[in-house]
């Protein structure tokens, strides 16, 4: 349908020549920003740095893992001036997978998706000029860069026998406050404190956005899925942030003030810690995946060219998803002897969230049927996100049985697991994101050829490093050791080796990147062509800095599927 | 620069403030930081946030409420606020199911601890432990209920009707009744906040050491900041009631600080009946 973007851009042309395009200076456009494109923008930008660190943190740790004994920590707690005995190489290790969670987690994941995708296509896809509150928007980024700011903070400072907080990203007490001396634990709480504070307000951002700015026409039965999944998670971030708040200024009041909330000895609960991080922690999860559900409900479509499968089925799939979401939480703590009848519960009810991700599984499925599918790069970076994403899925279910947990808790199958949804699901989710709308947002083509180069070499890496952890996990191996017995060297090996194959598809990443501003061609307005029917694809590549001068009017020719056309398509 | 939009959306210059609120939420964190290990500089630089963080939620309000005034607050971004505002007080709701939780924990599940001049015993393990799984513990005095958080109680929900008597005055175009009402709640809201500061001063149990110190003044602490929060709004409003700001029809900064303060009201509803009435049940008062 790239005649209906000549209608726009004929239309646009008309009546807003003057003022439409024109930027403020750079300070101003990009420290002051109330403009969602923008902001979008600083947010992947952003994501992609702490990506980088977050990543080069994972090296240290392969690193470390792909032999038994201690062979990198002790270099690197040297290169940062300590004196390398034994405890400070654990601390070391400590601090690294503590970073590495939170990093990953809060500055790459959450940004990318939610602040990245998020900002820049719902506003589009709903045919709005903006967000709601393009104000607070910008202070929804600039909290995530102070609380990134103040995790890096801690990394300098006293955290225990050593600089920087190592008491994991699920920041457990006691080691989290009487187990930890120092300001460094107080610094990443207070990183969590900055970053939780801008999610909410992106969360209130995006609700009202989605709520009240769709274009005329556009009921919510007939909004893109990738707006659904952003409303899904931004409700779920608005009511589980908080309940994250309310638990680490108890760790701070524990830490500093005197209060024992979670120590026994003034009749405190570390199990209550544990009870109030995984009812946020768990609805996070889905907060990390969510969007990724919905980037890839468009671009399965797209490349199909057919509308996605069962729309609604979609659509309530994902609020059901967040729904139960919310009740499940405790299939994290399994061995801190709750009681078999809450262990059976919480079986249960984690067990029935596998009925909707099943449906969604399936519903990509059957779009696929019958469809002339397109081999596009972000098409096949979709595909391997279904792949990926069902393995995480499946062993998901397996350690959904509380029974089975106490065999796996806290071993290698659970970090593979979550690592399968995670940064196998939700990282393949955002580089087919990145591919599919990357024209769009910059203007210029990257490489197919590379973007298929990269998918192959990554696809090979993350699968060589986290396919053996299961075997790692079910012989027994635990996590969170820097060191492990030689009966575990065959696959930390491979799993090293996988991590090389993985950087080199990192590189590949950002040779697209240069490649793309230094040669890339300009694309059109709807570059992917018939099958991309939503509203972004109305609009020039990259859209105006204002675009929806004029609103669009949705017409009413598709009555339930997610395919939209604006109204002024002449010709 | 929204000179040709053709919708009634807010399409907003660039602006400074929000930067500045950032860097200054964590100036405020990094000098909570040294002021709590007692390092060098933590007055100064907690201070120096404090102020940033004060000068952003002024320089920004002001704003918004310029904006206001100049009509650039049509229906649909009147509407925005409105869903803004519920989202933010759904947000602060789940903040207090926090604080509640672990009251509820403490309350429901009581380890076996013993008061004993002022210092804590967990009895776990040693004879008689299962007769000391009460909460408030042993050796714990709590404070009357039905003193003062009953007068309280009566105050706060008395300052619920002075600012809906204030909201119907503006409604029917009564700028007296509403500085009244608006004068009255806030004078409600001071004397609630100084009621507080003395009952705090005066309790008989010690803030931390044990679980029902604990609970008690962080869920009660923060519900006081709230009102405190709660009445700094209702001056604003005050404030621009007497610079005749707000119309019968648009007037929503007025709704907002209600809406806050009725938040409020409940939250401390929920206190009385779960941490002073309930919480303390049984309990030898002081």
């Amino acid at each position: 349908m790239a005649t209906t973007a000549e209608g726009f851009d004929a239309h646009h042309e008309d009546h807003a020549h003057h003022d439409a395009d024109h930027k403020p200076g750079f300070f101003a456009r990009w420290f002051m920003s109330t403009n969602h494109k923008d902001i979008g923008t600083l947010y992947l930008i952003f994501a992609i740095i702490a990506g980088v660190i977050g990543g080069g943190i994972s090296g240290l740790m392969r690193w470390e893992l792909a032999e038994p004994g201690l062979q990198v920590m002790g270099q690197v707690v040297e290169f940062l001036g300590g004196e390398g005995t034994f405890d400070q190489q654990g601390h070391m290790w400590n601090v690294l997978i503590t970073a590495h969670g939170l990093i990953m987690v809060f500055f790459m994941v959450m940004p990318a998706m939610i602040g990245g995708f998020g900002n820049w296509f719902v506003p589009l896809m709903i045919g709005a000029p903006d967000m709601a509150f393009p104000r607070m928007n910008n202070i929804s980024f600039w909290l995530t860069v102070a609380g990134f700011l103040s995790l890096m903070f801690s990394a300098f400072v006293p955290g225990g026998v050593g600089p920087g907080a190592g008491v994991g990203w699920t920041v457990y007490a006691p080691l989290s406050t009487y187990g930890a001396q120092g300001p460094a634990v107080d610094f990443a709480i207070f990183s969590l404190h900055l970053a939780g504070a801008g999610s909410i307000l992106g969360a209130t951002n995006f609700i009202t956005t989605i709520f009240n700015m769709r274009a005329p026409g556009m009921t919510l039965h007939k909004m893109p899925l990738f707006v659904w999944s952003v409303l899904v998670t931004a409700f779920l971030l608005l009511l589980a942030l908080p309940v994250l708040a309310a638990a680490i200024t108890m760790l701070l009041t524990d830490r500093n003030f005197g209060t024992t909330f979670f120590d026994p000895a003034g009749g405190g609960d570390p199990i209550l810690y544990q009870h109030l991080f995984w009812f946020f922690g768990h609805p996070e999860v889905y907060i990390m995946i969510l969007p990724g559900f919905g980037m890839i409900s468009q671009i399965v479509a797209t490349f199909s060219r057919k509308p996605v499968f069962g729309y609604l089925g979609m659509a309530y799939a994902m609020v059901a998803i967040g729904v139960v979401g919310f009740i499940v939480w405790a299939h994290h703590m399994y061995t801190v002897g709750l009681d078999v009848n809450t262990k059976m519960y919480f079986t249960a009810a984690t067990m029935v969230i596998a009925v909707p991700t099943g449906i969604k599984i399936f519903s990509w499925i059957a779009t696929m049927w019958g469809g002339s599918i397109e081999f596009k790069s972000p098409m096949v970076w979709a595909l391997g996100f279904i792949f990926l994403f069902t393995v995480g899925g499946v062993t998901g279910v397996v350690l959904a049985n509380g029974g089975v947990d106490d065999n796996l808790h806290d071993t290698y199958y659970v970090v593979a697991h979550f690592h399968y949804v995670l940064s196998l699901g939700a990282v393949t989710a955002m580089f087919a994101g990145w591919y599919y709308w990357f024209p769009k947002m910059f203007g210029r083509w990257h490489s197919e050829f590379l973007a298929h180069l990269q998918f192959w070499i990554f696809f090979v890496g993350v699968n060589m490093i986290f396919f053996p952890m299961h075997f790692l996990g079910l012989q027994g191996m635990a996590r969170r050791y820097p060191d492990y017995t030689p009966a575990f060297e065959q696959w930390n090996h491979i799993a090293s080796l996988g991590y090389v194959v993985t950087l080199v598809s990192v590189a590949v990443f950002f040779i697209n990147i240069v490649y793309a501003f230094v040669a890339g061609r300009k694309p059109e307005g709807n570059y992917w062509g018939e099958g991309a029917t939503t509203l972004e694809w109305s609009l020039s590549s990259p859209p105006p800095f204002h675009q929806f001068e004029t609103l669009p009017v949705i017409q009413d020719h598709h009555s339930s599927d997610d395919h939209i056309s604006p109204a002024p398509a002449k010709g | 620069m929204a000179g040709a939009k053709n919708h009634d959306y807010h399409i907003l210059d660039p602006d400074i403030w929000p930067l500045v609120g950032a860097l200054s939420g964590l100036t405020f964190t990094s000098g909570m930081v040294l002021f709590m290990h007692e390092m060098t500089g933590g007055h100064l630089v907690l201070g120096l946030g404090l102020a940033g963080l004060i000068a952003a939620f002024f320089g920004w309000f002001s704003k918004v409420v310029n904006e206001a005034q100049r009509g650039d607050h049509t229906p649909v971004v009147q509407l925005h606020m409105r869903y803004g505002m519920i989202l933010f007080i759904a947000s602060e709701v789940m903040f207090f199911v926090g604080w509640f939780w672990s009251w509820f924990d403490f309350a429901l599940f009581p380890a076996p601890l013993e008061v004993v001049d002022g210092v804590t015993f967990n009895r776990l393990g040693q004879d008689g432990a299962a007769a000391l799984q009460q909460f408030p513990a042993k050796g714990i005095e709590v404070l009357d209920a039905f003193d003062l958080p009953l007068l309280n109680t009566l105050i706060l929900l008395c300052s619920g009707t002075t600012v809906t008597w204030a909201h119907h005055s503006l409604i029917h175009g009564d700028r007296e009744g509403l500085k009244k009402g608006l004068w009255l709640t806030v004078l409600l809201g001071a004397l609630f906040t100084c009621i507080q500061a003395y009952e705090y001063g005066h309790a008989p149990f010690a803030f931390g050491q044990n679980t029902y110190g604990s609970a008690f003044y962080m869920a009660t602490g923060f519900h006081g900041f709230h009102v405190l929060v709660g009445t700094i709004f209702l001056i604003v409003c005050l404030v621009r009631a007497y610079k005749g700001h707000f119309t019968p029809k648009q007037h929503f900064g007025f709704e907002a600080a209600a809406w806050y303060w009725h938040f409020v009201d409940v939250v401390w509803l929920f206190l009385f009946v779960v941490v002073y009435v309930w919480g303390g049940w049984g309990a030898p008062i002081h």
